[in-house]
């Protein structure tokens, strides 16, 4: 990817909340993001509850102004257009949502579900032939039969509903759509349907994704490159393979430890169990955020926030955020046997 | 572990013993007693459709010391079962028929006041959802101590130190001054300790465990998940895990129960139902994961949606959705029985029980010797899965 699509520089989002117990009122949702997104690419967004996730999702469609930092669209900062020209950024990225029964609306029809976009952007498909034309043209590029139009949410199932879900977002034919948790109300068949949906959808049309999810076996299916997410910053950049099997970061070697793999061959591997939870973001920890439940934090990381690193082991651009990041050719194999597995460490405990 | 005021470790450490000793000549010291026996379990919910079958015909047993799975997809009945054997089900619910054997009781034929007796002592539950679960308006403590107040008639201070004995034993730290905290003021994942810490309280034969960490992110669910191993090893419980997720059950569970559509369609040890299984839904489940896959390759993916309680077909209950479907499977529905891996894993234990699982009562095998859970499937075809 030359010239990135999207392009996202020290993105910084605060909140202003009821006091804390600290005495906090500003919550730093995000700290200082910064991310690219290339055209047709898949960029994975993984981290737990309360990372930031969905507050960057919320800001990249403008639904949240960002306190400082830059985007860039194809060069083109969003957030400084106006009129016209907002609208017609506004379509071109779209979202879909995670629970697709509380994402349509449950007195419309699929089709109006599908169509109402258009109300907006009424340039797009002027004549009601175009407009039907295309719904059954969208109805037939995520699965679903033309006689569905006039059935309401209720009578689709999980699968179905967010199939329509996605129709909705294609309906402006975006360049980037923004998938936050589209499979995780799913059950497993029925989510590999959506998946191989998507991706297809993707070879069709060019769209770039911006996939949020929990699952990382999931991640490591659909995306490109993926960065992980803790307490606002993201600790963790690169390429998919790259980062799932040489994770330079603890807290992403933690992650891939804790997630459960399907392996019959009935080995158990040993794993990193973290101690404690995600700290609350209104009272981050001081230098990196991770060294509360980190097993190799020293004192330097208390007083100095490690800067962004280039770690690039494979010819990949590989960045990590960590004043001792793992060996990256051995990634987490040999250093597991150095740290103390399953029952965690001492130095893992809570300040 | 509590001390000599319970009779109930004291009886236990005795199952353990006399497991410990007869479990010698497989090399293993921990007991696998058949805690649970539970046979042709169904039970009916009356909708203003009429009524429907939610579990049909299921029967599996739990063992002390290991841990069960029920795994299926949601609307599957694997919580219907799990609330039918506490006994908590919703009153448009109606235990139809079956057999609950917990330690030699049948649960299904007691009266509602005879199972508030089991309901902690004997099982314990642990549910998705820590923070409706929880009441909010006592604080935990309260909360937490109040088996020990309803079975051991301990006074509210007594019951206060043992509800600050069992914060400890779950991990939850400065218990001491948590135990007066209230349910909102935890996290995610302390609030799902405190279920589990109700749950075990009484140190119950039996846990059920319905989706403990489906609410959580995946280093707590890994807490978790520790928490309950080591609960179950300390206090050789049968746990019964149900979940969706095939993962936590080839990590956490010593054997499988794959429900579809009310009905157990596939029954036997983790890794040799996982490694070669015998049912076509165990297989599509199975291949719908994406992993050892190249990136954005085509999944295997489940065409269909499973039916609806009301509309469940006559034959087998996979059949709209089977590759293998034939005319008998239209027909006839398939009852669960023995089948064999493909030769692997050891599977000598379970070609013995498998003589007694034939003659009616499918997972009833002779006491005493307890051989491995046989493995079974519900399918007319199961020994052709592979060439689907």
């Amino acid at each position: 990817m030359s010239e990135p699509l999207l392009k996202i520089d020290g993105l910084t989002k605060t909140f202003h909340v009821a006091k804390s117990a600290s005495g906090n009122t500003r919550l730093k949702a995000l700290d200082g993001i910064s991310l690219t997104v290339g055209r047709g690419e898949t960029l994975g967004l993984v981290g737990e509850s309360g990372c930031g996730k969905s507050t960057l999702a919320r800001t990249l469609m403008m639904l949240e102004t960002p306190d400082e930092g830059a985007v860039s669209f194809e060069g083109t900062n969003p957030f400084g257009l106006r009129g016209k020209e907002l609208l017609s950024w506004r379509r071109r990225v779209q979202m879909v949502f995670q629970d697709p029964f509380a994402s349509l609306n449950a007195r419309m029809n699929a089709g109006d579900i599908i169509t109402e976009p258009w109300a907006t952007h009424r340039g797009l498909y002027p004549t009601s032939r175009e407009r039907e034309a295309r719904v059954r043209e969208l109805l037939h590029m995520v699965g679903l039969r033309p006689s569905d139009a006039c059935k309401s949410p209720q009578e689709f199932s999980g699968g179905q509903r967010q199939r329509i879900g996605i129709a909705r977002a294609l309906a402006l034919n975006p360049d980037v759509i923004i998938l936050d948790e589209p499979v995780s109300a799913l059950d497993l068949s029925v989510q590999a349907q959506v998946l191989n949906l998507l991706n297809e959808l993707q070879q069709e049309l060019g769209v770039s994704y911006i996939f949020i999810s929990h699952d990382l076996t999931v991640v490591r299916h659909v995306a490109d490159r993926v960065a992980v997410m803790y307490l606002g910053r993201i600790i963790e950049t690169g390429a998919t393979e790259e980062v799932f099997d040489h994770p330079r970061h603890p807290y992403t070697a933690a992650l891939m430890s804790a997630s459960p793999k399907l392996d019959v061959s009935g080995a158990k591997q040993d794993r990193i169990v973290l101690e404690g939870e995600l700290p609350s973001p209104l009272d981050p920890p001081s230098g990196c955020r991770f060294r509360t439940r980190c097993w190799q934090a020293q004192d330097i990381c208390s007083e100095v926030a490690p800067e962004p690193q280039v770690l690039s082991a494979l010819g990949t651009r590989h960045v990590a955020e960590c004043h001792f990041p793992l060996d990256s050719i051995k990634g987490l194999k040999a250093t597991s046997a150095s740290v103390p597995i399953a029952t965690a460490p001492a130095t893992a405990s809570a300040p | 572990m509590k001390t000599a005021t319970d009779p109930a470790p004291a009886k236990r450490s005795r199952a353990a013993a006399a497991a410990a000793a007869a479990g010698t000549a497989t090399g293993q010291a921990k007991a696998h007693d058949v805690v649970l026996k539970v046979r042709d379990l169904a039970v009916d919910i009356r909708t203003h459709r009429g009524t429907v079958r939610a579990v049909n015909s299921v029967a599996f047993e739990a063992r002390a010391g290991e841990t069960l799975a029920l795994l299926g997809e949601s609307g599957c009945g694997k919580s219907m079962t799990a609330k039918a054997l506490a006994g908590i089900m919703d009153p448009v619910c109606d235990l139809a028929d079956g057999e609950i054997n917990l330690n030699g009781t049948d649960l299904a034929a007691l009266t509602p006041k005879q199972r508030l007796k089991f309901a902690g002592p004997e099982l314990g539950i642990v549910f998705q959802d820590a923070l409706t679960a929880l009441n909010p308006v006592y604080t935990v403590g309260t909360q937490l101590g109040e088996a020990f107040r309803i079975h051991r008639g301990l006074s509210a201070k007594e019951a206060r130190v043992e509800a600050i004995d069992l914060m400890k034993r779950v991990g939850i730290p400065e218990p001491e001054s948590r135990v007066n905290s209230y349910p909102h003021q935890f996290s995610g994942g302390m609030r799902q300790r405190i279920l589990i810490a109700m749950a075990v309280a009484l140190n119950p034969r039996l846990l059920i465990a319905d989706e403990p960490t489906t609410a959580l992110d995946v280093t707590v669910q890994a807490q978790i998940m520790q928490l309950l191993r080591k609960l179950r090893e300390e206090g050789q419980m049968a746990v019964i895990l149900i979940t969706h997720d095939l993962a936590v059950v080839a990590e956490e569970a010593d054997s499988v129960a794959v429900m579809y559509a009310g009905n157990v369609v596939e029954s036997g040890p983790v890794f040799e139902v996982f490694a070669d299984p015998r049912h076509p839904y165990t297989k599509g489940l199975l291949e719908s994961v994406p992993v050892h896959l190249e990136r954005g390759a085509q999944l295997k993916s489940i065409a269909g949606s499973p039916p609806e309680l009301h509309d469940i077909p006559a034959g087998c209950v996979y059949q709209s959705r089977c590759p293998l479907v034939q005319e008998i499977c239209c027909a006839e529905r398939p009852a669960l029985r023995p089948v064999s891996g493909a030769g692997t894993g050891p599977v000598g234990g379970a070609v013995t029980g498998l003589g007694a699982a034939v003659t009616g009562s499918a997972l009833n095998v002779p006491s005493g010797n307890e051989p491995r859970p046989a493995r079974a499937a519900a399918c007319h075809f199961s020994e052709e899965i592979n060439n689907v």
